[in-house]
């Protein structure tokens, strides 16, 4: 039995969707061919956790990795280059829920929302982030997606004092 | 991707590093205008002027349209691109990230055959 499945054709890797809901709210869902109590597993275990979150191929290399998942528990990743991300878990339920805080840019941070919902032996897993404003969320879009942010902010600056300084145009 | 955004920023700040064309961008945000104005206004020739503009272009920054003989220019869609493009490199970050948690469940789910089996016996 176990020989015969194992020779079928490796499935397709499952799509992830992006959606930014509202102005300060963005969706990540992925569907995963295993049963909820695993995919909160790898979501849960430090040593599980640390393989996936930093995917090798993104050169993304994490440090360290401390999780303390339950309720008030707290977690911190440090990736290379001094880069840190930490929080607490507002809410954890086994297998379903997961709820934290992102805690790095001071208060008022976006929380992140994880549920696991187990249909027919696989899980729909959706992640929610709530932002305290569209300006947090568009911010955190041009920086957590490739660490870019600084530059960009950079360059909006320039835009806008070339914007802001109007009539002084060279005319010589 | 990141290295496309480098590149990207690269442009732009090329483009942003010298006098003139940072004026001209400057003129652009406030209103459009032709090659030709814009050569009489930076006191240039019109090829100066062609240059100077084509560099913008490239880089995004500028966009031209050509309407008979006049070649009228505005500020481009680039910063626009930009903030739709973020959602996909997001995107994009998430699905490297859960295809390496596929193989986590994978080893997950090897782990609970093997162990099933074991109390079986």
């Amino acid at each position: 039995m176990a020989a015969r499945k194992e020779s079928e054709p490796k499935p397709m890797k499952n799509r992830t969707t992006v959606e930014r809901k509202s102005e300060r709210e963005l969706i990540v869902m992925r569907t995963f061919d295993a049963p909820a109590q695993i995919v909160f597993e790898a979501w849960t275990k430090p040593d599980l956790f640390r393989r996936w979150w930093a995917p090798r191929s993104r050169g993304i290399s994490l440090l360290s990795c401390e999780m303390d998942v339950r309720v008030g528990g707290g977690y911190r990743l440090v990736f290379g280059k001094g880069m840190e991300f930490f929080g607490r878990y507002i809410e954890v339920t086994p297998h379903s829920r997961l709820v934290w805080t992102n805690d790095e840019g001071g208060e008022g941070g976006p929380v992140t929302t994880v549920t696991f919902e187990e249909k027919g032996g696989k899980t729909l897993l959706v992640m929610h982030e709530l932002y305290s404003s569209k300006e947090a969320l568009d911010a955190a879009g041009t920086g957590a997606a490739d660490g870019m942010g600084e530059l960009f902010g950079q360059l909006d600056e320039l835009l806008a004092t070339l914007g802001a300084s109007g009539g002084r145009v060279r005319s010589g | 991707m990141v290295q496309y955004t480098n590149a990207n920023l690269d442009t732009s700040f090329a483009a942003l590093s010298d006098v003139t064309r940072r004026g001209v961008l400057e003129q652009l945000i406030r209103a459009e205008a032709s090659i030709t104005e814009l050569a009489e206004k930076f006191n240039m020739t019109l090829t100066g002027m062609k240059k100077h503009v084509g560099v913008l272009e490239q880089a995004g920054l500028v966009i031209t349209q050509k309407v008979g003989r006049v070649r009228t220019c505005k500020v481009g869609p680039h910063r626009l691109a930009e903030a739709t493009a973020w959602l996909e490199k997001y995107r994009q970050l998430w699905a490297a990230r859960f295809d390496e948690l596929d193989g986590v469940i994978e080893d997950l789910k090897q782990r609970e055959k093997i162990d099933g089996r074991k109390k079986r016996e």
